[in-house]
């Protein structure tokens, strides 16, 4: 991808015709007056859900609403969106396979900084588990920092043993949708709605929950940037 | 105006240009990264919103979603990015033909 660049700059807009651009930016403006009269007509102040969510509060297991609301209240979302993630590392997978690395040896400066941070980010990732249930954090925080010390550690030329990539990551790479749908099933089979935690279960069921999570977010966000480091034209 | 609203019309404009940028650009990164920048732009009206509160903290709904928004967009676009590169791997081109070159 030498040529990347000069073709980045020759193929920005000049193609179009400057009548059919200017089109366009009459429609954008056309359509930022629209959006901005439906946010004028919303009342300027409102409660949304806020008072729901702190009269169930007390019953959620964390006490921090979001991480409440994520785990707990629509659950569904984080259950969903752990699935999308599993479908785009499939995807990703499916396209490149991750087995074809060509990352240069990274320099002096890069190797020692992964030695110092490694350590401190998977610390600071267990910090931000641990903090989400009462305050500012949770599995999507810790999985976003569990992600970025992996990818520093592949640009630091630590790759992963190639007996690491294969089963081991994908069972990690489930792990968290997997809990969170075989703790749903099992509710469900207790008799309980689906991903209706028992108040006096929620809290340990939303730290294992969050656990899995971010281990599984974390893997599949580094095993992404793996999978598409394969250089042009070495996949086939 | 108050700040929450002043926040929803700011995302709702880096929104129009994001949708601007997927329409003007022909290089797929290009493209790629306007949906980002729309996609940033809806997270900003959700946060905006979410502060029209008339005091205390902000409603938690809209910032959950923000934050599961936030994890589907960067899986989306590590899918978009390998797709990219399959795309130069087998054409050895980063933008989609023109229907009226063919």
């Amino acid at each position: 991808m030498s040529s990347g660049g000069a073709r980045l700059a020759r193929s920005s807009r000049e193609t179009l015709p400057v009548w059919q651009r200017l089109l366009i930016a009459a429609l954008m403006l056309a359509l930022f007056a629209g959006l901005a009269l439906a946010l004028l007509s919303l009342p300027g102040q409102s409660e949304g859900l806020r008072q729901e969510v702190a009269a169930q509060l007390a019953r959620s297991g964390v006490s921090h609403p979001v991480t409440a609301v994520l785990i707990n209240f629509r659950g569904y979302d984080t259950l969903l969106e752990m699935a999308v993630l599993l479908l785009a590392l499939v995807g990703v997978w499916s396209l490149a396979p991750a087995a074809q690395l060509r990352l240069e040896r990274a320099g002096a400066v890069l190797e020692r900084l992964a030695q110092l941070y490694g350590p401190l980010m998977l610390l600071v990732a267990g910090y931000l588990l641990w903090r989400g249930a009462h305050a500012p954090g949770g599995a999507f925080q810790a999985g976003a920092v569990l992600g970025a010390a992996g990818v520093l550690m592949l640009l630091a030329g630590r790759h992963p043993a190639a007996s690491l990539t294969g089963w081991p990551l994908r069972l990690v790479a489930v792990l968290g949708l997997a809990l969170f749908a075989a703790i749903a099933a099992l509710l469900l089979a207790g008799g309980g709605a689906l991903l209706q935690f028992p108040p006096e279960h929620a809290a340990r069921l939303i730290l294992l929950i969050e656990t899995a999570a971010a281990i599984s977010i974390g893997a599949t966000l580094a095993a992404l940037f793996l999978g598409g480091q394969h250089g042009g034209g070495a996949a086939r | 105006m108050n700040v929450a609203l002043f926040y929803a019309l700011t995302g709702a404009g880096i929104f129009t240009l994001g949708l601007h940028g997927v329409i003007i650009y022909r290089h797929l990164l290009r493209k790629i990264m306007a949906i980002n920048i729309m996609g940033s732009g809806v997270f900003l009206v959700l946060a905006g919103l979410a502060r029209r509160v008339p005091a205390g903290p902000p409603d938690p709904v809209p910032h959950a979603m923000v934050i599961t928004g936030i994890v589907v967009a960067v899986a989306a676009t590590a899918l978009a990015l390998v797709l990219l590169l399959r795309l130069l791997d087998v054409s050895g081109s980063v933008v989609l033909p023109d229907n009226e070159e063919e």
